[in-house]
Order: structure tokens, then sequence, then C-alpha cells
């Protein structure tokens, strides 16, 4: 993770070489070194119904076997994954319990019995793929593709606001995709406590695109999220290439707290749908005293909270069983520093670094 | 005119429906500019509202529970059951636990022998042929509404099998009430012996769709949608029954032509596009020859040959595995008797 080493007001990552670049007059930014990212897996149908990740996978995985891989300086070596098989296979989110809460290092740790569920089984066989999570020899950028029945275009979600290749990812996605809302949620969770794929690389980022419902591919959903992560992969081409990305302010929305569903004291079965003023309304501001639920017989129940915040996840289906209406988050401006790729003779001065930490 | 109902209150469903239905589909073109005799039916004493009979569409579900809680059994003279129609797959917010419930209500999926491997649904249906039925006898519930939900952007949409001149005024009193979304009315035409779904247990039935709405959602504006529809169905019931008359006129009514499916792989089955932007949405938007059906992974477009037609259930997630990407349709007017309530 990010060592909070305030130098001109940047946190720096651990391992890092500085070179200064010359901004402006008034100030000086330092261009924050990171090592290459050699290795990336792009991972579909982690929940079976979310069909375009699972279509675009299995259009990646065809046209590999058609072309020859490219191996033009800044290449990356691209893994293709279908994480849950069985649910796809059915179409369904999952066949036994969710995969995508089941990479926290607790689980991955948790030996395998008889009666072990499907997918901590698939977590821990992911994690061998693509992992071990926390190990140098993690594939380097986890890009998981998800859906959501919530109007919410298309998010990058990751549990730090301070990994600057997930953040520079985002601001290249959000400067190509003018067609598109593009935002940046924070889950803001230290590292083993993470639970979804994208943590089992050295960086991950879930890409969230909407309103699709599940089991349903929409065209438009579909080109939206093939046109992201041809985004994703040629940034990280040129970044491998060695070009400098300029610094700067990005938004992002930190989760503060989700809200359930009134429900019915004995049957627990929900009383109330999302209020039609909010129903479709992801990221606009909620007010306290704002319409948030319309009981099915047509009274209102407003938003109590004590100060206005971002919702999100509004009305998505899978999480009606997980207790969750609507996610709510607060926004602020994040500097992000230049970022350029290390060149090898610091990347070996830094792996002697990080050996002699340890020792 | 010929109905179900006028003329023939004996004897079993296959005959005598079957003959009326040849009638009425000949003498359909003949009435079409004449001025119809007025027709009278018997009260519609008993009505059934069935919601959950796919467990994942959960306007209907939570429409019937509501009733249940305000008890709401009666409506004027008549009685109204509510009835939750698969309350397994209402449980695991499923379309259908073995079977999709509602294609189990044909002649002979209803008289099939009980055994230890019969599924689930199989052995529902023919417990909602008893308790609502059973089908073609003096018993049967008059009217069955049964409540749905779609992917599709079909707004309303009341769907039954014959031209049923009970179903077609209601949709027609609908369709003159409701300002806020589109009301159609699309007819199946199929045989009575091989009708499938659970409103064909009622001496007259329909069902009621609502789209667009992801399955295993509660959209509120969905949920008011069918909630105000079902309350003018009662409505009109009541009118009904204390003895109005509804004055006939013409309606418009969609008319099943084919289905299209997905373009697929030989090998896997899989499909390799999907709806096409300019066709997504655009459920009974007249599709012409050379307009845009689908667009592959690749991007690739395909393109309709054939007949003009009116396309709907365009992109709807539960006939993906029916191999259905959208139906298609033939717009048709014609004339129905005013009606009223036998003395």
């Amino acid at each position: 993770m990010c060592e909070v080493e305030i130098f001109l007001g940047f946190k720096t990552a651990p391992c890092s070489c500085r070179q200064t670049r010359k901004v402006s007059q008034m100030e000086v930014e330092e261009v924050v070194c990171l090592p290459r990212l050699s290795r990336v897996a792009v991972c579909g149908g982690t929940h079976g119904n979310e069909l375009s990740g699972v279509y675009l996978v299995r259009e990646l995985l065809k046209m590999e076997k058609m072309v020859k891989e490219d191996e033009e300086e800044g290449s990356v070596s691209v893994l293709k994954v279908l994480s849950n098989p069985r649910a796809i296979q059915q179409c369904r989110r999952y066949f036994e319990i969710d995969l995508n809460r089941s990479f926290t290092q607790a689980t991955l740790n948790d030996p395998v019995s008889e009666t072990t569920p499907y997918e901590i089984i698939r977590s821990q066989e992911l994690n061998c793929m693509l992992g071990p999570k926390g190990c140098p020899e993690a594939v380097d950028l986890v890009c998981d593709l998800h859906n959501t029945t919530a109007n919410m275009g298309l998010c990058l979600i990751a549990y730090s606001d301070c990994d600057w290749i997930c953040m520079h990812i985002f601001r290249h996605l959000q400067r190509k995709m003018t067609d598109t809302a593009v935002r940046f949620i924070h889950l803001d969770l230290p590292p083993k406590e993470a639970y979804s794929l994208d943590s089992v690389g050295k960086h991950g980022i879930a890409m969230e695109i909407g309103p699709q419902p599940h089991g349903v591919v929409r065209s438009n959903i579909y080109t939206t999220m093939k046109a992201g992560v041809q985004h994703v992969l040629d940034w990280v081409r040129s970044f491998n290439s060695g070009n400098v990305f300029e610094g700067g302010p990005v938004e992002v929305y930190t989760l503060v707290k989700n809200v359930d569903y009134p429900r019915d004291s004995e049957t627990h079965s929900i009383t109330a749908a999302i209020h039609p003023e909010l129903q479709d309304k992801d990221f606009c501001l909620l007010h306290p005293g704002d319409p948030l639920f319309q009981t099915f017989s047509e009274e209102t129940v407003r938003y109590k909270g004590n100060e206005p915040l971002y919702p999100f996840f509004i009305n998505e289906c899978a999480y009606y069983e997980k207790c969750i209406a609507l996610s709510l988050a607060r926004k602020r401006s994040v500097r992000i520093p230049p970022i350029q790729v290390q060149t090898e003779g610091e990347h070996q001065q830094n792996r002697w670094r990080v050996k002699s930490r340890e020792e | 005119m010929i109905c179900r109902e006028a003329g023939q209150q004996e004897g079993k469903r296959k005959s005598s429906g079957h003959i009326q239905r040849l009638l009425s589909n000949r003498l359909t073109s003949l009435i079409f500019q004449i001025e119809m005799e007025h027709v009278s039916f018997p009260a519609l004493s008993r009505v059934a509202i069935c919601g959950g009979t796919h467990g994942n569409e959960l306007s209907g579900v939570y429409m019937v529970r509501e009733m249940q809680k305000r008890q709401a059994d009666k409506v004027g003279s008549a009685s109204i059951t509510t009835v939750l129609a698969n309350p397994k797959a209402v449980d695991v917010c499923r379309r259908y636990i073995e079977r999709d419930l509602n294609r189990c209500f044909t002649d002979a999926l209803l008289s099939a022998p009980i055994t230890d491997s019969t599924p689930y649904e199989l052995r529902r249906a023919q417990e909602l042929n008893a308790q609502l039925g059973p089908i073609g006898s003096q018993e049967a519930m008059d009217l069955v509404c049964d409540l749905h939900n779609t992917t599709s952007n079909m707004g309303l949409c009341l769907i039954f099998y014959s031209l049923d001149w009970i179903s077609l005024h209601i949709y027609k009193y609908i369709q003159s009430k409701i300002t806020s979304a589109p009301v159609r009315a699309l007819q199946l035409d199929l045989p009575l012996s091989e009708v499938f779904s659970l409103e064909s247990v009622g001496k007259h039935g329909f069902a009621v769709e609502v789209g667009p709405q992801p399955h295993g959602v509660v959209r509120a504006d969905i949920f008011n949608l069918m909630k105000e529809a079902v309350e003018l169905i009662t409505d009109w019931i009541q009118k009904f029954n204390s003895g109005c008359t509804f004055e006939g006129g013409e309606v418009e009514a969609y008319n099943y032509v084919k289905i299209i499916d997905y373009p697929r792989d030989p090998i896997t089955h899989e499909i390799t596009a999907a709806i096409h932007p300019h066709l997504q949405d655009n459920d009974f938007s007249l599709l012409r020859t050379g307009d845009p059906m689908f667009q592959s992974f690749l991007g690739e477009t395909v393109t309709y040959e054939g007949e003009e037609l009116y396309p709907f259930f365009v992109n709807e997630c539960a006939y993906y595995e029916k191999n259905i990407a959208f139906h298609l349709s033939r717009k048709t007017t014609f004339s129905i008797p005013s009606i009223s309530v036998k003395e």
C-alpha cells in the first residue's frame, strides 16, 4: 500500500524514485516513478448474469486465438478470465455464495473441505492464477468487469484513493470517453479486508457499467465496456512505453454508508420501493428531507441523514438480499501526482531497497 | 356475436370453444365494418388476481401482497381472490424452480398423472387449475388477471388468446383512462387446445404485462402503473356487474406473427450479437426491411428482411433461453360490440 510520506503535499508509493518536473514558476511537481505493468488480467462473469463482461471476455479469447501477441515496446501480457463458469452457465449471479465477496485474506487462507462452497474453491483457484494476493508474483493489474441495474454510467471502483495507477487510468477514461459519465468510487478498506477479485492484483479496479438488467445484453452498454477496456489497455501500454502522465485534481466518491429498504418486522419483506424522484438519479446530491422511498400504499419516506450525500447503486437488483437499497458517498477532490514508469535500473535499485528493508 | 360465453353455458371447452374460435376468426373480417349487435354476459362474480407466476417479476408479487394486506377480497358484488402463483420461485426470487409455470397450463399437462418425479411447477399448475378452474368448467373463475413484468420497453400490455369481448372492453377502458404510459392489446392466435398460460384457466382471462423493469427489481413507477391498471380492472368489473352498458367501437390490437432468434454460434449456441441500438427500447415501432436488427459483438450490423411488422418483447431477459430475441406482430383494427350484464 502507499506509504504516507508527505513530500511537497503528495503521498508517495513505496520503492519509487523521484524526478523533478517543473510545472510552473510557483510550483515544482515530483514525478512518481512506478514499476511497469507487465501482466494485466481482464475478468468477466465474476457474477454470472452480468453479461457485458461475459461476452467481452469471450470475444477477447476468440480474438486471442486469431491475432499474434503484440510485441511492440510497452506491450503487456493480457490474461482473459471467465471468473465464475458455473454461474455463467446458469446465468445466475452465483452458484452457492457471492464469488466477489470471497477474496478476503481469511477466506483465501481457509482450508478446503468437502463442504467448502464452490465459490470459495474458485476464489482460491483465481488467487493462485492471478495472485497470490499481496505477493510479488501477483498480476500487476486486475480489471474486473461488472454490470449494475442502477443508472451509474461507468464507474471504476477501487479500495484506495492514493493508488496512482488506478487514478490515472480513471482520469484517462474520463478524458477519452466524453459521451459517458465516468466516475471513481473509493471503498475505504485495508487490503486484508478487501473482499473482491480486483484486490488480488498489485493494482485493481472493478469496472461497473449500468443500467442493464441482469441476464440481458444491451448493445450500448456492451460497446461502452468494450471501449473502456480498450482505453485501460491503451493506457497501460502508453505507461509502459515511458510516457509521463501529468498530475492534477480528480473527483472521488468515497463510500460513507448503505441504506436499507423499509421492511416488514415479521416477514422482512420490503414495504417500499425507491421513490420515483430518486430512481435513476445516481450521483445527484441527496439532501436531508428529500424523498427516499415510496411505500406500496404510496406514502413517502424521506432521507433523514445529517448531511447531503451522493447516492449510487440505487435499486441494484443483487443488493436486495444484502439489505442495501442505495449507497451514499462524499465527493472530494484528490490531487494525483505526475507518474512515469520506472526504468530498469531504478526498478533494480528498488528491489534491493525492499530486500534490505525486509532484512 | 360469438364469444366464449354467449349461448354456450355447458359442454367441454375443447369442442365448443374451438368451433367458436374458427367462426370468430372467419367472421372477424366480415364484421369489420358492420355495426354489431349488443351482447350480454353473465355477471363476473368471481375474479382472480395472480402475481408471482414468475417469481422474479416483482410488481405482481408486491401487488398481490398489498391486496392481501388490505384484505381486498370484494369489489361490489364480485369476490376477488388474490394468488401468489409460484410461491417457491417468489421465495428465491427466480423465474421458476424447475420449469416455467406459465407454460404448464395446456390440456395435456393439466391432465398428466402426478408422480414422485413430477416437476414442482407441473404440480403447482394442477393445484391452480383446481383452485381457479377447472379449465372449461362452470366452476372456473369468471376472470383471471395474471400480473407480469418484462425487461422490454412495452409500457402496459394486455395479452390474450382470443377476441374475447370482456377482455377487449377492459382493455378499451384502461386505455381511455391511463395517460402516463402507452396501453396496448396483444393477441396470441393459438388454438384453445394449445393455450399454455395461467389466465386461460378462467372463463375470461388476460395477462397484464408492464415494462421495462429488470427482473428481481421493483421500480416505483412500474408498480404504480400496474396498480393503476388493477384498480381500473376492478372498477370496470364493478360498473359492469351493476348494469352499465359499455359502448362498442373500434379497437387496435397487435396480432402475433412470429419470433426472431439471436444470431448464434453454430457450435456453442451462444449468442453472437445483441439487439441493435436502433431497435433496443423501440417495441411497437414498425420494423421494415433494411432496418438494423442486431449488432454483433464485433460491431457489425445485421438488418431485418421481411414483411413490415411491429416488434415486441424486444430483448426480454427470460426469452434468451427460449431462443427469442423479439416477437413480430401485425397491427389490426376491428369492431367490438356494446356489452352489458345479463339481467
